[in-house]
């Protein structure tokens, strides 16, 4: 084993996302300890140029035409070599639609021990942040190779930016493939776009039934801003996908965010953190979203909205 | 005929206060309430419409656990074929890797084409069943999937990516894909029914024999999270909280 830190870098048709960069950011914090070096790891075709603005040491570059789009099965095939022959001390992979496929698949291959859901570094340990943020646990690296799952809220992604590192080609075997991309299915055209609103009207789980839904939609005409919700509000069928917040849905900085009855789940935060204001009206004082809001009030959503459309009415 | 097995398990109910047990590794068994795992009753809703639109079977299993039997007839009555309860310790000291190798060997026995797990649990510290299934069963993983459907071998699978957009992916079955939501909201069924289920349907069990916990991960610590700054909270009664939320609108310029 040697004491650098890989980071699997993740890109979507042509564009690097951003969690490649805070892992970047994570390495460097971890490499400190370590001793080694940050070694950016890149597959894709025709696809070295994604390697400039990363702050790594270098970057391994691994080129083939399968590996243009992501598939689960190509990264596993195209990765576990490299991990087994080099051994470095840690490999980082954003805890995402890609990482979460591959990071999973390597550990119980290479039987190399995994920790999930890393929100920093920490004097050499991983902090994970679990039960829908209401949970922080240490880990400290196993004596091998350890495969790390990063979540983003810990580092910037400016923080991983920058300085062009050296590309060096690796040959990688992706043959006979069980998963392929067959093609993108477009985002559903939204009715509302929330991502341009200033002022956004969010409900979660709290808000019960769909009949409720008319008492966000109210506050938000009186506001003149939109509603928007957390997954399970989405998943339920209550309210269409474009309305969705989050790791899997939109990326939202409102003026103003007011959550009524959603808890603050990390894949919640991941898509509003940024908003300007933060306010949250939630029964549980343990609420993980109060940690991120600027204003917060422990009482019924219901009763509140009552009372705020009569406050709204007479303003 | 395809045959689905859906493992499902049970996490800590989040809207309950959570404690860190003795140890300081783990979280206080005692005070904690165990739900399914929302994404497990997504894959349960999945595995039931794929069986309605095209035919075939619907397996599934889970570890022998307090509030289990409940969950399984549950699934029965939703449209299950046949339920499993994996009998072993599965108390203190076992992780994810373990649980994998134990439903690897459980589904040897069943022989499923497909496996739909839920995509994640909000516990994990030790990654995710799903894809160490998947490896130890030597078929592909697809997660984050949100509807599929089947061509010959082959699963047509609706992978989520960030913003809405979708990839649609082709999987080579047998495959084991974590489903992060069903094509329709799960249904739901009428206490009545279940309890029909436990009179006629039976929990049929297999063992999960000795776990073999290699590859997992230790923990030195767990802590409740120390914010950094927490919210200001409005005092008051609804009534004197709105007004004052009025104020805030104001000032912060969105009326
Ligand atoms: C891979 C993956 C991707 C995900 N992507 C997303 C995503 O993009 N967006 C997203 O939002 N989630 C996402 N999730 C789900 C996320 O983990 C949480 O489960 C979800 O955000 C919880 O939504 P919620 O806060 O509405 O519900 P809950 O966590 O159930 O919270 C409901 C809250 O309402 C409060 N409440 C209840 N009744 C009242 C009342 N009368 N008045 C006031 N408060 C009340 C409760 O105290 C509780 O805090 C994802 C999960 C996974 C695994
Ligand atoms: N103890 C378990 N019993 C049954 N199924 C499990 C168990 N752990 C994980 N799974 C399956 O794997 C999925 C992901 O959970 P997790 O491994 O906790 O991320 C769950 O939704 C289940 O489908």
């Amino acid at each position: 084993m040697n004491n650098d830190i890989y980071v699997v870098i993740e890109h979507v048709r042509e564009q690097v996302a951003d969690i490649s960069y805070i892992m970047l950011a994570a390495a460097h914090d971890l490499a400190q300890e370590t001793g080694g070096e940050v070694v950016g790891v890149l597959l894709g075709n025709d696809a070295q140029a994604l390697a400039d603005n990363m702050v790594a040491d270098k970057v391994l570059y691994g080129d083939d035409p399968a590996l243009a789009e992501f598939s689960s099965d190509a990264y596993t095939k195209a990765l576990a070599g490299l991990i087994s022959e080099n051994e470095p001390r840690a490999v980082f992979f954003g805890s995402t639609t890609i990482g979460t496929d591959v990071a999973g698949v390597l550990s119980a291959r290479l039987d190399f021990p995994m920790v999930s859901s890393c929100l920093k570094i920490a004097d050499g340990k991983v902090v994970s942040q679990i039960c829908g943020g209401k949970i922080m646990a240490e880990s400290e690296l196993a004596d091998m190779t350890t495969i790390i799952t990063v979540i983003p809220g810990g580092y910037k992604p400016e923080e991983g930016q920058g300085g062009s590192p050296e590309v060096t080609p690796v040959s990688v075997n992706v043959a006979d493939l069980k998963v392929t991309l067959r093609e993108y299915i477009e985002p559903e055209v939204a009715d509302v776009d929330i991502t341009t609103e200033n002022v956004l009207i969010a409900i979660g789980r709290g808000i019960q039934t769909e009949d409720n839904i008319e008492l966000a939609e109210e506050l938000a005409e009186l506001m003149d801003g939109a509603v928007c919700a957390s997954r399970p509000v989405v998943d339920q069928g209550w309210l269409p996908t474009p309305r969705m917040v989050g790791k899997s849905g939109q990326l939202v900085k409102p003026k103003l965010y007011l959550a009524l009855g959603i808890s603050g789940a990390p894949e919640h935060v991941e898509g509003m953190a940024d908003a300007e204001n933060i306010i949250a009206v939630n029964i549980d004082p343990g609420a993980p979203i109060f940690d991120i809001a600027k204003y917060g009030a422990e009482v019924d959503l219901f009763d509140l909205i009552d009372c705020l459309l009569e406050a709204l009415e007479d303003a | 005929m395809t045959h689905i097995m859906v493992p499902v398990k049970l996490v800590p109910d989040l809207v309950e206060e959570l404690e860190i047990a003795e140890s300081g590794t783990a979280l206080d068994m005692a005070w904690l309430r165990l739900i399914i795992n929302e994404f497990d009753d997504h894959a349960i809703e999945q595995a039931i419409l794929l069986k309605e639109r095209s035919g075939g079977e619907v397996t599934v299993i889970a570890p022998d656990q307090e509030g289990m039997d409940d969950v399984l007839f549950t699934a029965a009555a939703k449209g299950a074929d046949r339920i499993i309860k994996l009998i072993g310790d599965f108390e203190e000291g076992t992780n994810n890797h373990a649980l994998a190798r134990a439903f690897a060997n459980a589904a040897k026995e069943v022989g499923p084409d497909l496996i739909l797990t839920g995509v994640q649990g909000n516990d994990d510290l030790d990654g995710s069943v799903g894809p160490y299934l998947a490896e130890y069963l030597g078929m592909a993983y697809v997660g984050y999937v949100a509807g599929l459907s089947l061509e010959g071998d082959k699963a047509i699978v609706q992978k989520e990516y960030p913003g809405g957009l979708i990839a649609e992916m082709e999987v080579t079955l047998p495959a084991v894909l974590g489903i992060q939501a069903a094509e329709e909201p799960p249904r739901y069924v009428a206490v009545s029914k279940v309890r029909q289920m436990m009179k006629e349907a039976s929990i049929d069990e297999a063992d999960a024999g000795d776990l073999d916990t290699s590859g997992g991960l230790e923990i030195n610590s767990m802590y409740l999270p120390e914010a950094a700054e927490r919210a200001e909270m409005l005092e008051g009664d609804e009534e004197e909280i709105a007004t004052k939320l009025v104020e805030i609108f104001k000032e912060i310029g969105v009326m």
